[in-house]
């Protein structure tokens, strides 16, 4: 060590939180490509903190201004496109991780003890993302902006005696307007982005607290080998950065061919009423969210009744916070738990078709699958506490299942 | 240990393939529209340079009376299509003073055009990526002489639209049942051409990154796939040791 290495040492945590954290971090050596989520998570968060900045240096917060201050940006502005199309795209890749990381979790079990509270935490992320992405695409005031943030705003009347006025401090006034954009701006960029970054850092605080799980779902801790490190653990760094770094290299691979060569990914992605001017003598002919809301807001609408619907949603939304309680089998992971993976496998391919036909036109023939789909949606929650007391389970193996390359 | 070989076929490849087969199978289903739908295939044409630049004279001659494509900057013309600076002048720009450096904006004052109109024309410069290539062209072959509207016309895809077939002189005018009631000046295949051309240049109008976009692109993905293959080659050999 240098003399100035040591000098910094002496003064800095930095040294011993690299050690904790990175190089004598040990994670389970078979970690499979779900594994990949959550570094490419943080890699894109830091993305969309630096396309934000940019964009926020054009952005103007007035009615009047909003929406050509937008299109300043993709057109006047040197490589704006690029930014614009990278904040985007970003959005719905983030939510893509965001469900292959949540989906990797209930498949192997990694919400069980002791690892309860990264899971609660980790879905408050989730929660945080959904508001973030809402103030962000109302903030260009197209006219799905003022749509969307009309509709959704006006959840909030429902709240019994003081919904009313809720509604218009939300909306900064009785309708969407410039004082909303202000608002919403300060939420978007500010709150919600702060609250994410240290929701962030505290996750992964609580998770290297009690160790990462596996695909196995058992504990590498209990298997210690002479130098108190466990047999089946490998220290984060260099293995996992090392691997992470080409997880990235794979991802950034997919982000630059979607913004290059289909920015609106379909319309998937930019909504062609995103294109629009808002207009409040111009209702939008179905209101209908981005695809990673979508699912809920099939449920939201499959009860023809508003409070009913919203109560529905609401218990949809809030449901996955008590899964770590619900789940009653000693066995994590569900390659042991063939009952569960199957009723998993269900209500994923359950969720994709919620995401479905919240993107239809509300026609009576989707009523049915609707209210079919949020049944299948709650049935797995309500389930599970006694599907999993009884299912037949195999014992999982002393060791995690690795093959070396 | 034959239980345990069968349970891992249930592993991740196949959940995925699972996955995806439901997403990709649920795109087919019927959206349940009740209107018929009726909408034509924008033809197959170059979108390059030239496509482009012949439709921005047509839009100039035709179409710049009313509607702006106000993001758009003349000088753009000259970067991004390479187009002189003497033809954007000459073919494009307005005698209203317009400016080479402003916005290519209508000279139709807003407020006199909603007085003719009831509605003033919108800004097309984001039309294609608002309505789709296909409706725009559908849109624009779709009128028909109507005595009943104010303006005595109509069109199939947007009933009672505002607009008059300001394009009825070189298309022709034909009444509701498709009867041509008089010819236009140019053949049915090289009006449907230029209207062709009106619709690249909006395309274009509506994304101008696309040709930065395509010149940049390979670049970019090589490099990151060039990365990428590096970051590999290092994972395994750190991975070596793992046993």
């Amino acid at each position: 060590m240098s003399g100035f290495a040591k000098w910094f040492a002496k003064r800095s945590p930095l040294p011993e939180m690299w050690r904790e954290h990175m190089a004598e971090y040990y994670a389970p050596k078979n970690f499979n490509i779900f594994y990949y989520a959550g570094s490419l998570l943080l890699l894109m968060l830091v993305f969309q903190f630096v396309s934000g900045f940019l964009i926020l240096v054009h952005y103007v917060p007035t009615a009047g201004g909003a929406y050509d201050s937008v299109f300043g940006i993709m057109y006047d502005v040197d490589y704006g496109w690029l930014i614009q199309y990278a904040h985007v795209d970003g959005v719905s890749l983030i939510f893509l991780l965001l469900y292959m990381h949540m989906a990797r979790g209930m498949l192997y079990g990694s919400y069980r003890a002791p690892r309860e509270l990264v899971w609660v935490i980790g879905y408050i992320i989730y929660l945080a993302f959904m508001a973030e992405a809402f103030f962000g695409y109302i903030l260009p005031y197209s006219n799905l902006s003022y749509w969307a943030g009309t509709v959704i705003t006006s959840l909030f009347k429902s709240i019994p005696w003081i919904g009313g006025w809720v509604t218009t401090l939300v909306r900064g006034g009785t309708g969407i307007s410039g004082d909303t954009l202000g608002r919403f701006m300060a939420l978007h960029v500010a709150l919600v982005f702060l609250v994410i970054v240290a929701l962030v850092v505290i996750h992964i605080l609580y998770l290297h607290k009690v160790g990462s799980n596996n695909p196995d779902g058992i504990e590498i801790k209990e298997n210690k080998g002479p130098d108190g490190h466990p047999i089946d653990g490998i220290p984060f760094h260099p293995y996992y950065s090392v691997k992470d770094l080409f997880g990235f290299g794979v991802w950034l691979f997919i982000f630059a061919a979607i913004i290059f060569y289909n920015p609106t990914f379909f319309h998937i992605f930019l909504e062609r009423t995103m294109s629009t001017p808002a207009n409040a003598l111009k209702s939008l002919p179905d209101v209908t969210p981005p695809w990673y809301l979508s699912p809920f807001y099939a449920m939201l609408r499959s009860i023809p009744n508003k409070n009913g619907g919203i109560i529905l949603m609401c218990v949809a939304v809030l449901f996955p916070f008590i899964l770590p309680w619900l789940d009653r089998n000693p066995v994590k992971s569900t390659r042991f738990r063939l009952v569960t993976r199957i009723m998993l496998l269900v209500f994923f391919a359950n969720f994709i078709m919620l995401a479905y036909l919240g993107e239809q036109p509300p026609l009576p023939q989707f009523f049915l699958p609707e209210r079919l789909g949020a049944a299948i949606y709650v049935g797995f929650f309500v389930l599970l506490p006694f599907v999993s007391k009884m299912e037949p389970t195999r014992t999982p193996p002393k060791r995690v299942h690795y093959h070396a390359h | 240990m034959r239980i345990r070989k069968k349970l891992r076929r249930f592993d991740m490849k196949r959940l995925v393939v699972v996955l995806g087969l439901v997403g990709f199978l649920g795109s087919f289903s019927p959206n349940g529209y009740a209107e018929a739908h009726f909408e034509l295939k924008t033809p197959h044409y170059a979108f390059n340079k030239a496509t482009i630049a012949a439709g921005a004279k047509l839009f100039a001659k035709r179409c710049m009376s009313c509607h702006s494509v106000k993001y758009m900057r003349y000088e753009f013309m000259k970067q991004d299509l390479g187009m002189s600076e003497a033809d954007v002048e000459k073919y494009l720009m307005l005698p209203n003073g317009a400016s080479f450096k402003g916005g290519m904006v209508s000279a139709m004052p807003p407020r006199m055009a909603h007085k003719w109109f009831g509605v003033s024309p919108p800004d097309l410069s984001q039309i294609i990526q608002y309505r789709g290539q296909d409706w725009v062209y559908t849109y624009l072959l779709s009128f028909y002489r109507d005595p009943a509207t104010p303006s005595g016309w109509n069109n199939h895809v947007f009933p009672k639209v505002a607009m008059p077939d300001v394009l009825a002189p070189w298309g022709g005018i034909v009444n509701g049942q498709g009867k041509v009631l008089k010819k236009g000046s140019e053949s049915p295949a090289k009006f449907k051409a230029q209207v062709t051309d009106i619709v690249a240049f909006l395309r274009f109008v509506s994304d101008p990154s696309v040709f930065q976009r395509w010149a940049i692109g390979p670049w970019v993905l090589g490099l990151i796939a060039f990365f990428t293959f590096t970051a590999y080659l290092l994972k395994r050999q750190y991975w070596k040791g793992v046993k």
